[in-house]
């Protein structure tokens, strides 16, 4: 048989029931979720256990995979293999805020000028929307959602940027720690990132807040609050999720995983806080300053 | 059977024939009737011939190595397998040849995008399935109608021999002039349609919130037949564009009489109407403007659009029922009829669902009541 | 290289219904893939056939309109999510660790999950046929403001398009990293099998589209039950900025559907001409620019949307690029098989059969490249005609001629060649019949997706349909051949064809369960 060999240079797991469990746990979330919105009403009890579903998914498979690594079956190949995985998930996702991204450029740049009768819009503009003229944020010529204000970009989400690019630092400064293997250094710097981010998430909801209740600033209020809640709100999901995996990856650091020169779950959890960063600026820079 | 038989076999001699045949019978792009459709025609035929020729080169030599170089005729493979030289050639004649169909198809697509200059201009605007025509300019002006697919329901479900334009009348043919350069500004009311017409080579979406343009300057008096060219649901089929091109001076009766047909109906609405005129008109605007959702029983599809009969909002309060009517539901496909009907028509049509179709509330929605909800 | 396993009692051939739930073998899972792909072929295949009994006259016989769209919409999604998706997925499990001499893939869970998450998406996407108000009848590009229409199917039918997204991304970082990460000793990137190559680049652009795909459904989603303005003009938006972002998605995936086909041919027509094929690195290059080409060109499926005059330019002429690479790619295969020593078994008729229809349908991509000129063919049957012949026997016959090429390595018995040849006379005649005659429609004026039609049109759609259901019978032979072969036949040699070259064909036929334990050499 394969293992008896004597090299250890590539590794195969054996079978696993995650994944089929981590299928009837979406399918399960997706299909209540459905029903949710056509208004079933036992829809949202399924969503809800779906999501209990995956979630035990993700900790037992990522529960095995640790156990795995922990115990050094792991390999560099594997070692390798992840980080491919990790970098062109991150790619991936990447795309995804590029779709929105486009939707936002197509709106401020295309359509919203020529429903204002620029460009090829002339007669858009004077036979059916005559009066409404090409200004950056709008609820568009039907005035969706009614009168709003926009969000200004230099109070809470200036501060936010600081907090997110801080927290860069601190979680750079944390890999320094692991790699001179001093425990208490990656510990705090870990801790400090995961205040951080819950730091800005709170943040976050109280922009929320303040803009539903005394901006009129809604998801429906046109495209501009389209596009305003749909990236800042993905970004938000992301930037729990990496919170998530950063505390995941504290209590690891508490526990005495992780050594100086194998520590792949934590260097890609870094990579996706960067990510997760580097998407805030562009956040930043087009939905509230520009 | 057998005449069946023979017509494949003849379409099938056909397809072999020349493109000169193809377009008598139809199995080739139109020719069309404006200087436009004349060019894109000369641009699909040059393209067409050139992917003939590159073909049969490619296949003709494929066809020879494997008559020549097989295996069975003992032929012995060779063994190159590099030549930088032949890539380099196969790159570039390609992408010369391209340049070449580049630069007409360029010309042409630059003539068709000029919209200045244009004589007269006509609104048109798709709805779930029908189109309206606006006259926006010129003689013509304030003329305004719709266009619904005529071909009855009998010759679509088998009923009734089909006729020689078989979903491809309508009741009301846009009309214009011959020789004029005629702007169209093209939309829609709820989904994405597609106005074309073959004989002009236009064809543009139309695309509700935003208006489109593109112009055609027709050459010949003649009746030009095309249809909606966008999927916009359920009878996206059965909604057939129809024009009308006359010369200048029959073109003016035309206008005159459409202007004098107007003023009747305006005389109408002020005259008293009583329940029973009302449910007698009321159904001919039900079938025409409804049924193709609500069906011709008030049926409904159950899920995609709700039955008249029984309804809650045909049977409950009136002011209801006239605001469904006349605003329609936003993001549904209940279009707002009260831009498209009369006062009468829609005090007709209400008062029928209302009173016909299984439904027997009693009231009546009178042309005055829907004159004060504009 | 040797492989390890997790656990010391682990058994080299689980059995039962968890050896396929839990498998995490390239080989069980590429299995899975393929017989998906064939059962989804024959739903989809059956949803055509509805789509063409009804149009075999005009005048509505068989279904009702709504039903018909309902039809035409998940006939395409089954098709193209369902069946060429993964059956090329199931492909390059099968063969890529075979080909660059790896014991399996680099992520083996995830790729388990890749493949399950799939038959829960179906299942979700064709249950809404008997929902209140049926399947969703938009189109396959569920465009707004059409596809909000949509009944109760619409928030599954766009999680399940979610759930298919998820699994091609997880699939395809597994082809990444296994091609990166995976390749024996001296297989450089340059001495690759084709057919690696092209997963390759088609890994990445499904990587970087499907995402996209995510997000426009996504915002479908949202306009419908959130309120969102995206798709809506009064609120600022724009329909067609859907269409804008479903192309940018989409045609990269038309590429999808074909670049692994290409691979396929690549290393097919070789082996038969047994000859190298011609101008290796620069089919590698022309696969680049084609996919690098397949970013910059979506807009010409929108041509007739109202584009400002210098986007329809720009657009007509980078689609026209496109034929150049592809070109290139054409007259390799044909410099391979010149001076060969050739013959004919099953796999190369269908793929010099390939050849030459791929090549009748990018003639017809190409004129439909021409903007003018596309104003007249945009949404007609001559677009039903071009992309059925890219796909149908395009990347369809590509599939199946790659079944037929290494079915005997996987299985280790020969198929009958004799039924193989006259699957391949039957499925090239009817499929010509099919879809040939749908170019004169086209050009004709007959508009896709249309329930009932005017007279003129009679005869070629006649003779379309007769074709379908000739097509369709025929494909019953394929399934006979191939279930035939899985349980038996005569013996074939681990090289299996004269010609053959390539790594896969030094193991075994059947292969090892794990198939290189110790990493060959590749000189
Ligand atoms: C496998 C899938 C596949 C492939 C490979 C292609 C390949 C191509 N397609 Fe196609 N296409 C589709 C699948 C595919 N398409 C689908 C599914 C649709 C419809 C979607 C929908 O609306 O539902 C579509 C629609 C579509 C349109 C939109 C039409 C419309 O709706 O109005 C256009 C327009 O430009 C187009 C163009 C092309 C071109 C230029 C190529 C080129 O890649 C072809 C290149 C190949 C050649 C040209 C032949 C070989 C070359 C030579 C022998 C070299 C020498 C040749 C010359 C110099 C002429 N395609
Ligand atoms: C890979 C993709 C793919 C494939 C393989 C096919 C295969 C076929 N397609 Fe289709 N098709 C598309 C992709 C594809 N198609 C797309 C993208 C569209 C556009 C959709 C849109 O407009 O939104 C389309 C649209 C489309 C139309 C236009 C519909 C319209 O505009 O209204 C038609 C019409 O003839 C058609 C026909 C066929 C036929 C006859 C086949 C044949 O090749 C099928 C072969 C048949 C079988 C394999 C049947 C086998 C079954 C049996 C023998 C019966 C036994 C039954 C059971 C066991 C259940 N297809
Ligand atoms: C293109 C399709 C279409 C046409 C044409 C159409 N309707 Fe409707 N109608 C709908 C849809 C869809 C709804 C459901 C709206 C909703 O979701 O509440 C509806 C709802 C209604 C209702 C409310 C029914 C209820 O119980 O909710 C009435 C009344 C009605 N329509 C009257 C009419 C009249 C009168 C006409 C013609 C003058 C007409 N409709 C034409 C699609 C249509
Ligand atoms: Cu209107 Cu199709
Ligand atoms: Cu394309």
């Amino acid at each position: 048989m394969a293992h008896t060999a004597d090299s250890k240079n590539y590794y195969i797991p054996h079978g696993s029931h995650w994944p089929i469990v981590g299928s009837i746990g979406l399918t399960t979330l997706l299909v209540g979720f459905s029903m949710f919105l056509n208004g079933v009403g036992m829809g949202k009890m399924l969503a809800l256990a779906g999501l209990v579903i995956t979630v035990i998914m993700i900790f037992g498979w990522f529960g095995t995979v640790i156990k795995e690594s922990e115990a050094g079956t792991y390999n560099n190949q594997v070692d390798r293999s992840f980080r491919w995985g990790m970098f062109w998930f991150i790619f991936s996702e990447v795309m995804f805020f590029a779709g929105f991204f486009g939707a936002l450029f197509y709106a401020r740049q295309l359509s919203v000028p020529w429903l204002g009768g620029e460009g090829i819009g002339a007669a858009t503009n004077s036979v059916l929307w005559s009066g409404f003229e090409n200004v950056w944020p709008t609820n568009g010529p039907g005035e969706v959602g009614g009168k709003f204000e926009a969000m200004p970009a230099w109070g809470l989400p200036a501060i936010n940027t600081a907090i997110l690019l801080s927290s860069g630092v601190t979680i750079t400064w944390a890999h320094w720690g692991l790699k001179e293997n001093k425990r208490n250094h990656l510990i705090w710097g870990l801790a400090a990132t995961v205040a951080l981010g819950s730091l800005f998430l709170y943040f976050q909801a109280i922009e929320y807040v303040h803009a539903y209740h005394e901006l009129n600033l809604k998801l429906s209020t046109g495209v501009y609050g389209s596009t305003f809640f749909m990236l800042t709100g993905f970004h938000g999901m992301h930037v729990t999720i990496g919170a998530i995996m950063l505390f995941v990856m504290l209590l690891r650091a508490i526990k005495g995983h992780f050594t100086p020169k194998h520590h792949f779950a934590f260097e890609a959890a870094a990579w996706y806080w960067h990510f997760v960063d580097v998407v805030w600026l562009g956040l930043f820079i087009f939905v509230y300053w520009l | 059977m057998k005449e069946c038989k023979s017509r494949i076999l003849a379409g099938l001699i056909l397809a072999l024939s020349t493109p000169l045949v193809w377009a008598e019978y139809e199995l080739n792009l139109r020719q069309g009737v404006t200087d436009i459709s004349h060019q894109v025609y000369d641009l699909h035929m040059m393209i067409f011939w050139i992917c003939v020729i590159i073909g049969a080169g490619v296949f003709g030599v494929m066809f020879y190595a494997m008559f020549k170089h097989r295996k069975s005729k003992g032929h012995e493979a060779a063994q190159f397998h590099e030549s930088t030289t032949v890539e380099l050639v196969w790159t570039t004649v390609p992408f010369l040849i391209l340049i070449g169909m580049a630069i007409p198809a360029a010309k042409t697509l630059i003539a068709m995008e000029d919209n200045s200059a244009a004589d007269m201009t006509v609104k048109v605007t798709g709805y779930q399935w029908k189109w309206q025509y606006e006259y926006m300019d010129g003689d013509a002006k304030g003329v305004n109608f719709f266009s619904n697919m005529s071909t009855p329901r009998d010759q679509i479900e088998n009923r009734a021999e089909k006729g020689e334009n078989y979903l491809l009348e309508v009741d009301n043919p846009l009309v214009l002039p011959v020789g004029k350069k005629v702007r169209f500004l093209i939309t829609a009311n709820d989904v994405i349609h597609s106005w074309w017409v073959p004989d002009f080579a236009v064809k543009k979406d139309a695309i509700p919130g935003f208006i489109n343009e593109i112009w055609t300057k027709i050459d010949e008096p003649g009746v030009y037949r095309g249809k909606c060219a966008e999927l916009c649901g359920k009878d996206h089929g059965f909604m057939p564009v129809e024009v009308v091109a006359l010369e200048e001076h029959k073109y003016l009766d035309w206008v005159a009489e459409q202007k004098a047909a107007g003023q009747v109906a305006a005389a109408e609405a002020d005259k008293e109407w009583s329940k029973d005129d009302l449910i007698a008109k009321g159904e001919g605007v039900y079938n025409k403007n409804c049924a193709s959702c609500h069906q011709p029983t008030g049926a409904g599809l159950p899920g995609v659009f709700p039955a008249i009969t029984g309804s809650p909002i045909a049977t409950g309060k009136i002011e209801d029922h006239i605001n469904m009517v006349m605003n329609g539901k936003v993001g549904t496909a209940m279009q707002a009829f009260g831009a498209q009907l009369g006062d009468v028509d829609l005090a007709a049509v209400i008062t029928y669902q209302r009173n016909a179709l299984g439904n027997s509330v009693g009231d009546v929605a009178t042309p005055q009541q829907i004159k004060t909800k504009r | 290289m040797s492989a390890v396993m997790a656990d010391e009692h682990h058994e080299e051939h689980p059995k039962g219904i968890t050896r396929w739930l839990f498998t995490t073998n390239h080989k069980d899972i590429g299995t899975l893939y393929l017989f998906l792909a064939l059962i989804m072929f024959f739903i989809g295949g059956f949803m055509a056939l509805i789509i063409r009994a009804e149009l075999f006259q005009p005048g509505l016989q068989v279904v009702e309109p709504q039903f018909f769209n309902s039809m035409t919409t998940m006939h395409a999604l089954i098709m193209i999510f369902g069946v060429v998706m993964p059956a090329f997925t199931g492909l390059a499990n099968w063969l890529i660790p075979m080909m660059v001499g790896a014991t399996d893939m680099a992520l083996p869970r995830m790729n388990n999950w890749s493949f399950w998450i799939l038959p829960f998406a179906f299942t979700m996407l064709i249950s809404t046929l008997l929902m209140d108000g049926g399947g969703p009848a938009g189109g396959w590009t569920l465009y707004p403001p059409l596809s909000l229409q949509t009944g109760t199917a619409l928030p599954f039918v766009i999680f399940s398009i979610h759930l298919m997204g998820l699994s091609s991304i997880m699939g395809s970082i597994n082809v990444i990293a296994t091609i990166l990460n995976m390749r024996a000793p001296g297989m450089t990137l340059m001495k690759m099998p084709l057919f690696v190559w092209t997963w390759l680049i088609t890994a990445y652009l499904l990587i970087a589209t499907m995402p996209v795909l995510a997000g426009a459904v996504t915002m479908l989603l949202t306009d419908k039950f959130f309120g969102t303005s995206f798709f809506n003009a009064a609120g600022g938006g724009d329909p067609v900025l859907f269409q804008h972002i479903f192309w940018f998605f989409g045609h990269p995936e038309v590429y999808v559907l074909i670049l692994p086909a290409f691979g396929v041919i690549s290393q097919i027509i070789p082996t038969f001409a047994r000859k190298p094929l011609f101008g290796y690195s620069s089919m590698v290059y022309a696969t680049a620019s084609i996919a690098f080409l397949s970013f910059i060109v979506w807009a010409h499926h929108m041509f007739t949307v109202g584009m400002p005059l210098a986007g329809e330019m720009f657009f007509m002429f980078t689609t026209m690029l496109i034929a150049v690479p592809t070109g290139v790619k054409v007259f390799n295969w044909v410099a391979t098989m010149w001076r060969g020593s050739m013959t004919f078994e099953t796999p190369m008729l269908f793929a010099i059969g390939f050849i030459m229809m791929f090549t009748i349908g990018g003639f017809s991509g190409l004129m439909m490249a021409i903007t003018p000129v596309d104003f007249q063919y945009h949404d007609t049957y001559f677009i039903v005609a071009h992309f059925h012949y890219v796909l149908v026997p395009g990347a369809i016959f590509s599939i199946i001629a790659a079944v037929y090429y290494w079915l005997p390595k996987w299985t280790g018995h020969m198929y009958n060649e004799k039924l193989g040849k006259l699957h391949f006379w039957l499925s090239t005649i009817f499929v010509n019949l099919t879809f040939f005659p749908m170019h004169f429609i086209g050009l004709a004026g007959m508009p896709r997706r249309i329930p009932d039609y005017s007279l003129q049109f009679v005869e070629f759609n006649q003779i379309a349909t007769i074709g379908a259901f000739g097509f369709g019978f025929a494909q019953l032979l394929f399934l006979y051949i191939v279930l035939q072969t899985v349980r038996g036949g005569q013996k074939a040699t681990d090289q299996v064809w004269e010609g053959a070259h390539g790594l896969e064909w030094t193991l075994a036929s059947p292969p090892p369960y794990h198939s290189f334990t110790t990493p060959p050499e590749v000189k």
